[in-house]
């Protein structure tokens, strides 16, 4: 049996999104490259790319805005942050990736955006779109120490506060362990606030 | 006693009395962090009975117990908590270290997590699995029950040390 090009006999990873969504993702690009142009440098498709749902790079600089178009703009209402991490691409420059899977509670359709950092450079903050993401920056700042502009309480979330280096990130050593005589104590103004 | 009531005569020595009544009346202190913990629940509730061999009462406070079963994985935000509250414990105090994760942590070799639980406080009886069944817990705890009557727990050789006066 011949199944021809991979990447046609097998479009997605979740069954039939593709026929599901696929105008309606080719019509949200092309409403938020009209209004984003040049903020947006790429775009995968599927099932041209090998991805499950399109994933829109777009340059730091509009990061924000892009974001909130996705979100908010009456087309497309992307409104519900699944995720919100980040990758090391070391030794690529820039070295990271900023990832958010949105969904979108009015279409059923997941849309992916992407947007490179380099190492000492700050993200903008997205807590006034998702006052969730307040935790997904922390646990980023944390993994990866990528630090967030206009974060209000930027402090490690999963690791000891003592703790030194960015464990997610590929040049921290497996078997980095830092171990503490005492627990971890809570700033008593964080108990009064 | 002998069957018609008279007063017969047992003679042992004060330890083996004490380590005998000990022995038998274990207070676990269930530390269960993983999937070890659902096997300890299990090895307590009326299938396999902890009861038998008197470890029935669990106690949640650390003050009240003196048998500490540290069941799961110990990361190393968490070992410091743990070593706290085996400080806590009343003495003489006894640790089993249940499943691969906590003997030596098992297949998590990375940076977040303790590399067995005997680096930060001393463990008696180690049990094997992943998770170890009920069968092999209460295996442990004969096993725990054979070296307390031996007197050769960690808690046992400190209270002679410090009888002694040899200090810790």
């Amino acid at each position: 049996m011949d199944h021809g090009d991979v990447r046609t006999s097998v479009p997605n990873l979740y069954g039939d999104w593709v026929q599901k969504f696929g105008s309606l993702w080719s019509g949200h690009i092309q409403v938020a490259q009209g209004k984003l142009g040049k903020a947006i440098t790429k775009v995968e498709m599927p099932p041209q790319a090998l991805t499950d749902v399109p994933i829109v790079h777009v340059a730091l600089d509009s990061w924000e805005a892009a974001v909130k178009l996705f979100q908010s703009d009456p087309g497309l209402e992307y409104d519900f942050l699944a995720d919100y991490t980040a990758i090391d691409e070391s030794p690529r420059v820039p070295r990271f990736e900023i990832v958010l899977n949105l969904f979108s509670t009015r279409h059923h359709a997941r849309v992916r955006l992407k947007t490179s950092v380099e190492e000492n450079q700050e993200a903008p903050t997205l807590i006034s779109l998702w006052p969730g993401a307040n935790w997904a920056e922390r646990e980023i700042w944390d993994m990866f120490g990528i630090a967030f502009k206009g974060h209000p309480d930027l402090r490690r979330i999963l690791m000891d506060q003592r703790w030194k280096g960015h464990p997610l990130r590929k040049d921290y050593p497996l078997r980095g362990y830092q171990f503490f005589p005492t627990p971890e104590t809570i700033d008593p103004k964080l108990l009064e606030s | 006693m002998s069957k018609d009531g008279s007063i017969d005569f047992l003679t042992t020595r004060l330890e083996t009395m004490v380590s005998w009544a000990r022995k038998n009346a274990l207070y676990p202190l269930p530390f269960g962090t993983s999937c070890c913990g659902i096997e300890m629940m299990a090895s307590l509730c009326s299938d396999y009975d902890m009861a038998r061999f008197g470890a029935e009462v669990v106690r949640f406070s650390p003050r009240q117990s003196d048998m500490l079963i540290v069941a799961g994985i110990v990361n190393a935000k968490m070992a410091p908590v743990l070593r706290n509250i085996y400080d806590q414990m009343s003495d003489p105090k006894w640790v089993l270290s249940m499943g691969a994760c906590a003997s030596s942590g098992g297949i998590f070799n990375v940076y977040s997590v303790t590399q067995g639980i005997d680096t930060v406080l001393p463990v008696d009886v180690y049990i094997p699995g992943c998770p170890p069944s009920p069968e092999g817990v209460i295996h442990g705890v004969l096993k725990l029950q054979d070296l307390i009557t031996q007197g050769v727990t960690h808690a046992q050789r400190k209270e002679r040390s410090l009888a002694a006066g040899r200090g810790l």
